[in-house]
């Protein structure tokens, strides 16, 4: 089957869905690929180098939608400003668009596409189960964005990210505060660590705070019990006294930092409205807030989508595109995700798909099929991250470290009914020994107690590493039994003789074997 | 030399093994401690070659003979054998004191000197028959203890039908047999008691670890290691010798301690262990109903070397496959590496990595590791959060999360060390069975984690190979 990569034609749009890497898989696994003429020009991939990869360029959009069975696109279909009609227009039956469409979003869109008989594969629908991370195209691009808002703060920034001792003065570093903490949130964290800044991130799903943590942040908390985890690793809307906390947190916040980066969304809501005018007015002049959520209706109430703008000394920045201006990194990622798509299509690497409705990946991903729209899929399975039981409504510290080993031999606490037992036994036993037993003998089994309690306290000192030697060492001087030997071979009797001689030989391997080794093993041991 | 002195001596030699087991306490004073040991047990025979009860040129030569034969074989086993082997040469050496305990028993009751009338007749007779019983005990289990480590023996648990009955009749016999014993009327017609207890005894001890599956065998080694002190504390009560005793005593706490070590470090019942098997509820098969779900993500050498360059922090988990695969000296020369450029490369031991306590410790050790970084699994599984890469080299059971996450895991509640909670981990495996345990780990579906399938010591060369380019 024929793979077709038209040029993108939403304005800026600078994206592609196919780069020479992609091409090359895409052959292997069988397809044959055209690519509309500058399909790359934006992401810096000239026509040549797609035809050194084994695809061939056409001259025209036209060609490209009527020559391939498979178009990949990265923007959902729009009205073509040259050829004067739909894209959406230009899928027939038999025919498979696999792009972002968003289908929520865009009922017309849906419609039209449904009414020319043909299958659609949405990328912003691939299930969020771990079997599908590698097609994930919405991380991959959030991947990006969380970068991008980052690189674009530290432009519009007047300072440094990272504190300085020049001798021209201290510079301090640069603080960001980051809200959601999702994949597009923990890029941002990443990348502004790496620039020095000081970085705080917040979000309302507690258990995210290890991530945050991991990659160099502070979890900002709320004083309040809520867990904000909804389906499928998303958030979900919190309650009123948990939203009114959130803000006090979020006030506060605003008036310390210099940077703010939103990336709050919910699915199929309006994006929250974080932060206010009145906060946006109380951050320093020059501060700076990204808000990734700005096509969402932002986070901020001042954002203008698409538009950077200026408000009380602060620059807001609404861009919607971030991706794509990261366009061949976004390209090269995005490719990616369709390949593994494609291979997912097409297990048996013929060149031939198969849209297998009983493959959840595939049945998540594919919004319509030969013209029958089969959005929204069944609700997945399995969440991303089943939060672990225990947190649900305390938000406890995340699984609790395994019970603190009592140094010194005091395991787990003996309950006072064992003690009782135990001492009751003990006291039973001594009894019917003291009793009975000839004094000789218990002469010795004081010692014999007093000895295992020596034994007890020094081997708990014994460091586990040493613990081999340990059982070498002992084994060793286990080899004291010699001495029963040596004193019975004086013992009248061919028998005794024989047996205390063999017994006088095992207890010498020992002895000198055990001291042996044990020293070998110890020689071993340096810093 | 008279009692007194020799005594005295005794006194010595006991203060010496005391201090022998507490310089262990630290690699620095360990090497002091051995030597307190050595001269401890030189101090001991001499003090009992001198003394009244050695006598006869006929009895110095058999003495010296034995101990030229016993201790030529002790040091060229000590000499030849290899790290990886320590748990055999252990084992093995459990068993020739339990046979020593058995051999001076049956001398001991046959002694005419040894005389006793009344209650200590019968106290001595009864400390013999323990002294035998443990000693044999200590010395068939032992065998097959080797036999499992060293592969001559399959690793799995042999279950017999009913075998919990089949202890408890060997136990009513052993106890018969004792009462015959005791009421024989002269030697002679006790021995047939005693010898009869003895094979019941060796049939006991093979039946006892045959039922015990491979990765316990730590708590078998060291069980049996804390027999064997046993043993020789009933020899020493047998022999009224208070050096025995005390000595057996310190072994037999020890290997007592180290056997619930073990068992903590898997979280099971030092009963269940020994009963055999895995788990008497679950059984063999896992129990747990969300079977992990999802696709391993394999990676070659090259992008291993890749990610431990990028990498700040890596903890290394080594488990048995790295004591299997010989890779101690490469895993040594990767961490060398990455340690002259500045990495803050350590290792996470878990207490029951490997066939008995303390293994990989040696390992590493015999490669040459300093000490300074081979950590505890409790002094750094809190790093686990900062930690870039963490590499788990042949080690499955302990590093899986079901025993946190799952409660219905055969494993649930045994501590773990958590690699998965690095940036990212890396697991070096030939395949994708499952652990000792039966149970599948999740560890390897985690989307953090990297599947290097493979020889541990052919990849971990590779991976060598691609750091120094």
């Amino acid at each position: 089957m024929k793979i077709g990569i038209p040029r993108e034609v939403y304005p800026g749009e600078r994206r592609v869905a196919a780069t020479p890497e992609s091409v090359a898989q895409l052959i292997k696994l069988g397809f044959s690929v055209v690519v509309e003429s500058d399909a790359g020009m934006e992401a810096n991939i000239g026509d040549d180098v797609y035809r050194e990869a084994g695809a061939e360029v056409a001259a025209g959009p036209r060609e490209v939608w009527e020559a391939a069975d498979i178009l990949l696109k990265v923007r959902a279909p729009m009205p073509h400003p040259t050829l004067g009609c739909s894209e959406a227009a230009l899928l027939a039956a038999g025919k498979t668009l696999i792009s972002f469409i968003w289908p929520a979003q865009n009922p017309e869109l849906m419609q039209d596409l449904a009414a020319t008989q043909g299958t659609v594969l949405a990328m912003d629908s691939v299930p969020r189960i771990s079997r599908a991370q590698k097609l994930d195209a919405l991380s991959s691009m959030a991947n990006i964005a969380g970068y991008r808002a980052v690189i674009e703060a530290a432009h519009h920034f007047g300072r440094f990210f990272t504190g300085q001792v020049t001798a021209a003065g201290k510079v301090p570093p640069a603080k960001v505060f980051v809200i959601g903490a999702g994949v597009a949130g923990l890029a941002a964290i990443g990348a502004a660590n790496a620039l020095g800044a000081i970085v705080r991130a917040f979000d309302t799903r507690p258990e995210v705070a290890d991530q945050v943590r991991s990659l160099g942040a502070e979890f900002v908390t709320v004083d309040y019990q809520e867990d904000g985890a909804g389906v499928g690793g998303y958030a979900k809307v919190m309650s009123e006294g948990y939203q009114k906390a959130q803000k006090e947190m979020t006030a506060r916040q605003a008036m310390e930092v210099d940077i703010i980066v939103t990336t709050a969304l919910i699915p199929g809501k309006p994006a929250p409205k974080l932060i206010t005018a009145g906060m946006v007015e109380s951050m320093k002049p020059g501060s700076v807030i990204v808000d990734l959520a700005a096509e969402q209706g932002g986070n901020c109430e001042l954002t203008v989508p698409h538009q950077v703008v200026v408000r009380h000394g602060v620059t807001i920045i609404g861009y919607a595109d971030l991706p794509s201006r990261l366009a061949r990194q976004s390209s090269q990622l995005y490719s990616t995700n369709l390949v593994r798509l494609l291979e997912e299509l097409c297990p048996a690497k013929d060149g031939t798909i198969n849209v297998n409705m009983d493959d959840e990946v595939i049945r998540g991903t594919t919004v319509i099929k030969d013209g029958t729209i089969t959005w929204p899929p069944p609700p997945p399975k399995l969440t991303a991250a089943p939060p672990p039981q225990q947190q649900m409504a305390t938000a406890a510290p995340p699984s609790a470290p395994a019970p603190k080993a009592g140094g010194h031999g005091a395991g787990s606490p003996v309950s006072v009914k064992g003690i009782l037992i135990t001492g009751a036994l003990l006291a039973i036993v001594f009894g019917f020994l003291g009793a009975n037993a000839p004094a000789a003998f218990l002469g010795h089994f004081m010692i014999f107690v007093l000895a295992c309690f020596i034994g007890y306290m020094v081997v708990w000192n014994v460091t586990p590493a040493l613990h081999t030697p340990l059982m070498s060492v002992t084994n060793a001087i286990s080899s004291i039994i010699v001495i029963g030997a040596l004193i019975q071979i004086g013992s009248p009797g061919t028998l005794i003789s024989l047996l205390a001689g063999l017994a006088i030989a095992l207890t010498a391997v020992n002895m000198f074997g055990g001291f042996w080794v044990t020293q070998r093993m110890l020689r071993m041991f340096r810093k | 030399m008279n009692e007194g002195l020799i005594t005295t001596a005794y006194i010595g030699a006991a203060i010496l093994f005391i201090l022998s087991l507490g310089g262990l306490s630290n690699p620095e004073t360990s090497r002091r401690g051995n030597l307190f040991g050595m001269i401890g047990m030189a101090l001991a025979v001499l003090a009992t070659l001198a003394g009244p009860r050695v006598t006869g040129v006929s009895n110095f030569a058999i003495i010296t003979s034995a101990m030229a034969l016993g201790g030529a074989v002790g040091v060229y086993a000590a000499i030849r054998v290899k790290m990886t082997q320590m748990p055999e040469l252990v084992a093995i050496m459990h068993s020739l004191v339990g046979l020593a305990a058995c051999l001076v028993g049956f001398a001991n009751y046959v002694d005419p000197l040894a005389h006793f009338t009344g209650a200590e007749k019968t106290i001595h007779e009864i400390e013999i028959f323990i002294g035998v019983l443990i000693g044999a005990i200590t010395f068939s289990g032992s065998v097959i203890a080797f036999g499992k480590l060293s592969g001559k023996i399959g690793g799995k648990p042999m279950l017999l039908p009913a075998r919990h009955w089949l202890n408890l009749g060997l136990l009513v016999a052993v106890l018969i047999a004792g009462k015959m014993f005791l009421d024989a009327e002269n030697a002679q017609a006790g021995l047939v008691p005693l010898a009869i207890m003895t094979v019941l005894a060796l049939l006991f001890g093979v039946h006892m670890v045959m039922a015990i599956g491979g990765a316990d065998m730590p708590v078998v080694v060291s069980m049996l290691n804390s027999y064997s002190g046993w043993a020789a504390a009933a020899t020493g009560f047998m022999l009224s010798n208070d050096l025995l005793i005390v000595v057996g005593a310190l072994v037999g706490s020890s290997g007592a301690i180290l056997s619930y070590i073990m068992c903590r470090a898997m979280n099971r019942n030092f009963i269940a262990v020994i009963a055999g098997g895995f788990g008497t509820s679950g059984g063999a098969t896992p129990a747990s109903g969300a079977a992990p779900q999802g696709e391993v993500n394999p990676i070659d050498a090259e992008e291993t070397a890749e990610l431990l360059r990028a990498a700040r922090n890596i903890i290394i988990v080594p488990g048995y496959g790295m004591a299997v695969a010989q890779a101690q000296h490469t895993v040594y020369e990767i961490t060398k590496l990455l340690r002259e450029k500045g990495l803050n490369v350590r290792f996470g031991i878990h207490p029951v990595a490997g066939r008995m306590p303390g293994h990989m410790n040696v390992l590493l050790a015999e490669a040459k590791v300093p000490y300074d970084i081979v950590m505890e699994m409790d002094e750094l599984n809190q790093d686990f959060p900062q930690t870039d890469v963490s590499i788990v080299i042949g080690a499955n059971d302990i590093v899986n999360p079901s025993a946190q996450e799952d409660p219905n895991s055969p494993i649930a509640g045994m501590p773990v060390l958590e690699v998965w909670k690095a940036k990212t981990s890396i697991v070096m495996k030939r395949s994708m069975a499952s652990g000792y345990a039966g149970v599948d780990n999740p560890l390897f579906y985690k989307e953090n984690n990297r599947m290097l399938f493979g020889d541990a010591k052919k990849m971990l060369d590779e991976v060598l190979g691609n750091l120094r380019k």
